[in-house]
């Protein structure tokens, strides 16, 4: 009887039936594609994207010239020349990230003793030519002026928990 | 529906004889006709060819709960269109150790006999370019020349991917082939005819879907709906083409336009594999509501009742569709699977359901329990 069954169902199809049928249904189902660039998925406050150098209120640059992130990244993809300003504290007067090297790790935002260099959210970045993808001293505190208060809120949100 | 036509076609000749003479102006008339039938197939062939890809892709979307290509021109209507731009534009590569004349004929070898065979499918009563008596023989042949162009594709290529593809689709286009003529026999004997604008007046009666032969001929149906898919290489049967395996398989070198013309090849046999089950088993451009109280029930309802293009249309699409369906639905068979399936269960069926069929055609039960398909026959 089972041996007859079975031939008769295989003959009918039977189990192609069912996976068409199932197949069939999520013809009709809610489709999940998400519509980038116009709709896009939430981002985490710990994304790691492009770096930015920031600033105190008071709009000085926070970045003390340390090179703990030099000296911590892995990739060698930060580049530090420092020297002593006219007030007596130390600066950098060169801070370069080869944004191709970076693996966007984010040790050199978690050694900075003083909250300078961090990874915004930005992930939709670009480069047109080889000499492009090394970001410089002035282009990076650009993106931290830029950006500040979107880092200020993330770094905000996530603090409770660091 | 002919009927329409002939003032122009009247017109036409007698300006053709007008210009060119009693001796010339019939023959050129008679060249002309063909090319403009020809044209009016193929044109909508090749546009349906064209959409079928995108609907493929769409569906094939939609199954999987993505929302398919929706980009260019209106839900994406306009991507077909980009994607021939795109091959048109792309470089024709010829392989420095490839047989190059035969590198070049195969793509033409291949996309031939599937436009060719165009020439005997009747659409609606008259609507056919050559109405011969042997219809599903010319169909037979022209099908099976396509396997010219893949095994000569395959081999010209000089490569090894290409060379497996080529081996496999030849054996399994060979095998499938036997089990889709087997079913087509059963239907000339029910229709008794090889002419497929007879065998579809055959199905015509007072029972609507009923009268048609897909079910005295069920098992004979969909063996020749799943030997069509083995025999196009599609889904589930594509191991011709098997990517995680031979990467394209038989056409693995070609890339442009040559490319293209496989495809189109392609999706014109499937096509046709839809419209000649259509027309053999589903009554082509019957009406499935063709009932005699129906017809007699006056206006509104005698129109659903009416044959006409439109519900050989419906027909196609959705043999067409369920193409595409199996695609999105089924993995590929193992390679002997394929060819126990081929030789060990569906030439068997066909061979028995071809008895049962002419034992239901024999004549206590002809006139008797199978009058409604087969009773009319003299």
């Amino acid at each position: 009887m089972s041996r007859v069954g079975t031939v008769l169902s295989s003959l009918l199809l039977k189990e192609l039936g069912k996976g068409l049928m199932l197949t069939g249904r999520f013809l009709f189902a809610r489709k999940i594609t998400v519509m980038y660039p116009e709709e896009k998925t939430p981002k985490s406050v710990r994304f790691r994207g492009l770096h930015a150098l920031r600033r105190y209120p008071n709009g000085e640059e926070r970045c003390i010239a340390c090179k703990l992130c030099e000296a911590v990244c892995p990739a060698l993809a930060i580049t530090i020349e420092s020297e002593e300003r006219g007030d007596g504290t130390r600066r950098t007067t060169r801070y370069d990230i080869d944004l191709v090297k970076c693996i966007y790790c984010g040790f050199c935002e978690e050694s900075c003793p003083v909250d300078s260099i961090v990874e915004t959210d930005i992930h939709e970045f670009h480069f047109e030519a080889r000499n492009e993808t090394v970001y410089t001293k002035p282009m990076l505190l650009a993106i931290g002026d830029r950006y500040e208060a979107e880092i200020a809120s993330a770094r905000g949100e996530d603090a409770s928990y660091r | 529906m002919t009927e329409l036509l002939a003032p122009f076609q009247q017109a036409a000749q007698g300006y053709a004889t007008q210009w060119l003479g009693p001796e010339w102006g019939p023959q050129a008339y008679t060249a002309g006709r063909a090319l403009v039938m020809i044209v009016m197939v193929l044109v909508p062939v090749l546009l349906t060819v064209l959409y079928y890809q995108l609907v493929e892709r769409w569906v094939i979307g939609w199954i999987q709960v993505r929302k398919g290509p929706n980009r260019v021109g209106w839900k994406g209507v306009l991507q077909p269109i980009a994607d021939a731009i795109k091959l048109l534009m792309k470089e024709q590569m010829i392989p420095s150790g490839a047989n190059k004349i035969l590198f070049l004929l195969a793509p033409i070898i291949s996309v031939a006999p599937a436009l060719a065979a165009w020439a005997i499918v009747p659409f609606a009563p008259g609507w056919v370019i050559a109405d011969v008596d042997a219809a599903i023989l010319v169909m037979l042949a022209m099908t099976s020349m396509g396997i010219y162009g893949v095994i000569i594709a395959g081999w010209a290529s000089n490569s090894k991917y290409a060379f497996i593809g080529a081996m496999r689709a030849a054996a399994q286009m060979v095998s499938y082939e036997l089990a889709m003529g087997f079913a087509l026999v059963g239907a000339l004997m029910a229709g008794q005819s090889m002419r497929l604008s007879e065998i579809v007046a055959r199905q015509d009666g007072n029972w609507g879907l009923f009268e048609w032969f897909w079910l005295p001929l069920f098992p004979l149906f969909v063996i020749h709906y799943i030997a069509g898919l083995a025999e196009t290489n599609r889904h589930p049967f594509d191991v011709a083409e098997g990517e995680s395996e031979i990467v394209a398989g038989f056409h693995v070198e070609y890339s442009g336009m040559m490319f293209a013309v496989f495809f189109l090849a392609e999706y014109a046999n499937m096509i046709l594999i839809s419209v000649i089950s259509s027309l053999v088993f589903m009554g082509g451009w019957l009406s499935p509501f063709n009932f005699a109280f129906l017809r007699e029930a006056g206006a509104p309802l005698s129109w659903l009742a009416a044959p006409g293009i439109w519900w050989l249309l419906a027909k196609v699409a959705f043999l067409m569709f369920v193409f595409l369906w199996v695609r999105a639905s089924f993995p590929r068979y193992r390679y002997d699977q394929i060819m126990r399936l081929g030789w060990k269960v569906f030439i068997p069926l066909t061979l028995i359901w071809i008895a049962v069929v002419g034992v239901m055609m024999m004549e206590p039960f002809a006139s008797t329990y199978f009058s409604i398909w087969f009773g009319r026959h003299p």
